[in-house]
Order: C-alpha cells, then structure tokens, then sequence
C-alpha cells in the first residue's frame, strides 16, 4: 500500500484517492471553439513516461489537489493545494 | 537442415540426433534503409511485419525491439480469444482476429495452440440477463455465435462457481461465446518472428528509438541505439508506450497508461475448462495446459509506466477469485506481474495514419490487445502498403475523438475498466 501526501489530511492510503488527469488541461471558454481545441481538451493526454503534474482527488475530504509524481518510480515529489491556475 | 516443423521432420531430426535444427528466426545487424519500419516486436508487430510479407510482398521491413521480442504485454497478458463485442465495428475487427486465430498454427507453421474452450460471461441479476440478452442479440444480428446460457448452462460448464444461497455474485445466467478461448501467448510472437523472418524481414532486438527523422513534414526514418534507420514508411505498435513516441514525434494521444496485473497459481489437476468473466468481481479466470489457475482483474487505478502491479488491486483481485471459487483458497499464487497498457476513452483501438505523416498507429488496444493481434497486424500492414484505410480500419482512426464518432465498447460490451 503507498501512502499518498493529501495537502490537507497529511499522510493517507492510496485506495483513498481518485486520478483526475492531466494538471492545466483547462476547459475552453466562449461559443467560437474550433473542433479540434474541444479534443484536446477532452481527450488528448500527455501520458508522460517520468514526472507527471496531475490534479487528484482525496475522496475522504473531497479535497482536489495537484500532486507531482512519478510515473515508472511512483515516486511522490510534491502535493500542493490547487491553485488559481487550474481552477 | 531442417526449416519445416512436421512430424516428419521431428522423426527425421531424432534419427539425427537434434543436430538440425536452425534458429527460428535470425538476428540480422540493422540495414541504413528498408521499405517499411515497424516499432515494436510484440504479437502487433510481429504481426504487421509478417503481414506486410505475406499479403503484400512487402519484405524489405525492419521490426524494432527495445528489448526481447513478445517481452512486453505479449507475454504479459492472460491469453484469451474472443470476439464477444457489441457494435458491429467491433465485430468486425474482432471477428477478424478471431478468425485469422483460427487458421494461425497451420499459416505460420507454429503450433500456437489456440484452445477454443468456450467463455462464459456471467450475469448476476435480472437486470444483467436483459443487458446479457441485448448483448447476445447484437452478436448474433453481427454475425458472430453467441448464446444466452442459463443457471444451469453455467453450472455445467463451471461446476466449482459458487452457487451456494448465499453467495455475494449469484448467477443468473450468462453471455456464452463457444469458439472463444486461449492461445500459448509467446509461441504467438515466437511463430509470427519465425514466419517473418523466413519471407525476409529483419528482426533487430535490443535497438530502442531515440527519435524520429522528420524532413519536409514528413517521418523519414528513426535514429535508434543501433544507428540511423531510414524508411518511407514507419508503423508503430507500442502498447503502453505509445504516448511516450508520440511525444518524440511531436503529437499527443487521447490515451492513458495503467499497469494491469495478472497472476498464476502452482499448477493442480484440471478443475476448470472454460474461461470465466464476473463483471461483479471483474475478474476473468482460466487453467492452462500445465495447470495453472490463471487469473486477471481490472486496471490499477493509478496512470504509471512501472511494468509491476500495486498491492490493493492484487487484493481486490484475488478476493474476486475467491468470492467466484470458494475452492481456490487452497491455492498457492506462484507468480504476479503487470504489463502496461494504453487506455482509451472509448476502449477502441486507434489504427491509421498520425499526425506526422508516414507514421502511422497501431494502438489504444488497452487490456485487450492479445486477441487482436492478427487483425491489428493485417491493418497496420495494409496501411504501411497501401497509406490508405480499409473499411475495417475506417472506423478506428484517430479521427473519430475529434468528430465524436466513438465506438463505446466500454459502454457496449461491460469491459471492466
């Protein structure tokens, strides 16, 4: 079991926590969205091999947060609270 | 020197003392150039090599390993053959695979001992019967043989489920398909190699690509560890890795990674001769010809690229199991491991041309790709020949994400993750 860091419970199982993709995938705005700005933003992912920022989700508190991690490791290098840029 | 596997060859040989035997396949230094490249020496490559060959005499072809030959999900996987999809799409894709499956042993001269021992996707309520009637209807309607079973049905073919009053995933029924069942997963890659080589195709090990050559817009060849490999036209079947070359090559993919685990009893007696799926435990279940309880779940639930599974899931898994056949406590796991696969939104394949022309995509299969491989092979090959689709592939291009054509088998057909 890893122990996933949620910025504001500390600590907690992994089991307790949901993926929520790519961190700065952000929605288009406006009524004039060129067909292809729409499939990134819903389907396309970087999927990188190594470091990877992605918002997560800590189910318990219901808490969104962006984590830093590493994809081949699983090595956690940061958790932060979500910030402006990706609201 | 003996080159064709028979009977007659094997006597022939025991006279000999087993002197004759050749590689199965050689083991060539790169050349500067071939007509095609194809990324990737598992079952899918493999596969697309041979076709490209056979179908359209196409044999000046180079197949790319990073590491050993059917050492990624080919040999990784749980070595099911089916085609029990909904959408006729599918069917067709599947139904193709399914078919080539059929005839492999014989077209490639290697034994790949395909066991057609009939799958049964269990339903565990009233609800799930009507879904498993839809199910079986739009098979039939496909084209594709598929029959509703009943309690009873199941408990013939799976005496050893749990059908006690109590227990957590009763059965109700469930969608059977008799032509499905399993295959020697390495002896797929290792006939597909051998067959290659023998029409001409280089199969290079050990040579990972470091980039693309890109000249007027267009992929021209790859620089790999083993030197400049120049070509017009280049495949890549990848897997889980797909993301991570598309990357080099300049364009993203509506794909995710995740590790999905599998695991292996000691080898027992036979007990179990069909496969098995409980959509409530997600967890698929078949023996081998040695004996072993094969045994796969869902996906870990967390994107990663490390090729070994996470502990709760394994957990998960196993209580499954166990929930499916209470018999199997006594069981000692003998092995686990995890290949990593490309998850798509739809749970389809993506086949056709990238957005850097000349390169073209054979991926997206998910958890299951084994049970595609002939058809994968056959349109990626006919893609490196022709640049051009067939009306199988049409619909898997990666093109439907941005017009919304998806072809939901995630939805369709109750695939576990």
């Amino acid at each position: 079991m890893q122990l996933f860091p949620c910025p504001f419970c500390g600590p907690r199982d992994e089991t307790e926590f949901h993926y929520g993709g790519d961190a700065g995938n952000t929605r288009p705005d406006g009524g004039d969205v060129p067909i292809d700005r729409w499939a990134n933003y819903l389907y396309l992912r970087s999927n990188p091999k190594g470091t990877a920022r992605e918002i997560w989700v800590h189910m318990n508190c219901g808490e969104f947060f962006v984590m830093e991690r590493d994809t081949l490791t699983h090595k956690i290098l940061s958790s932060a609270e979500l910030g402006g840029e990706h609201a | 020197m003996t080159r064709r596997y028979s009977a007659l060859s094997l006597f022939k040989e025991g006279l000999a003392g087993q002197t004759g035997w050749k590689q199965a396949w050689r083991s060539p230094e790169p050349k500067a150039s071939y007509d095609a490249i194809v990324i990737g020496g598992g079952g899918h490559g493999l596969a697309t090599a041979y076709y490209l060959a056979r179908n359209h005499g196409i044999a000046r072809v180079a197949v790319l390993e990073k590491g050993w030959i059917g050492g990624g999900n080919t040999g990784r996987n749980t070595t099911v053959v089916r085609s029990n999809y909904y959408y006729p799409e599918s069917v067709e894709i599947y139904g193709l695979a399914h078919r080539l499956y059929e005839g492999l042993s014989k077209d490639l001269n290697y034994n790949v001992m395909l066991s057609q021992r009939g799958m049964v996707n269990l339903c565990h309520s009233t609800a799930e019967m009507e879904i498993g009637a839809r199910t079986v209807n739009a098979m039939q309607i496909n084209g594709i043989d598929a029959e509703l079973f009943s309690p009873e049905d199941v408990r013939r073919v799976a005496p050893i489920y749990n059908f006690s009053p109590d227990a957590r995933f009763p059965v109700f029924g469930g969608i059977w398909q008799g032509r499905a069942g399993t295959a020697r997963h390495d002896a797929v890659a290792w006939g597909y190699a051998r067959a290659a080589s023998r029409l001409g195709v280089d199969i290079i090990q050990n040579c990972e690509i470091s980039d693309f050559i890109v000249e007027g817009g267009r992929c021209r060849g790859v620089q790999t560890t083993r030197g400049t490999i120049r070509a017009e036209r280049i495949g890549m079947a990848v897997a889980g890795h797909s993301s991570v070359l598309a990357d080099k090559a300049g364009f993203r993919l509506p794909i995710n990674s995740y590790a999905l685990q599998a695991c292996v009893s000691e080898p027992v007696k036979p007990i179990l001769d069909t496969v098995v799926l409980s959509p409530g435990t997600g967890v698929y279940v078949s023996q081998s010809d040695k004996g072993e309880i094969v045994i796969g779940g869902g996906l870990d639930r967390i994107p990663s690229y490390a090729q070994r599974g996470n502990l709760p899931t394994l957990e998960t898994v196993i209580s499954g199991l166990l929930e499916m056949f209470p018999i199997f406590g006594q069981l000692k796991l003998m092995r686990q491991w995890a290949g990593i696969v490309d998850v798509v939104p739809d749970s389809s394949p993506i086949i056709g041309e990238s957005p850097l022309p000349n390169l073209f995509l054979n991926c997206g299969w998910g958890t299951g790709g084994f049970k595609a491989i002939p058809a994968g092979g056959t349109l990626l090959a006919n893609l490196l020949a022709t640049g051009k689709h067939n009306d199988i592939s049409r619909p898997f291009d990666l093109d439907r994400f941005a017009s919304g054509r998806l072809i939901d088998e995630a939805a369709g057909s109750g695939i576990a993750h």
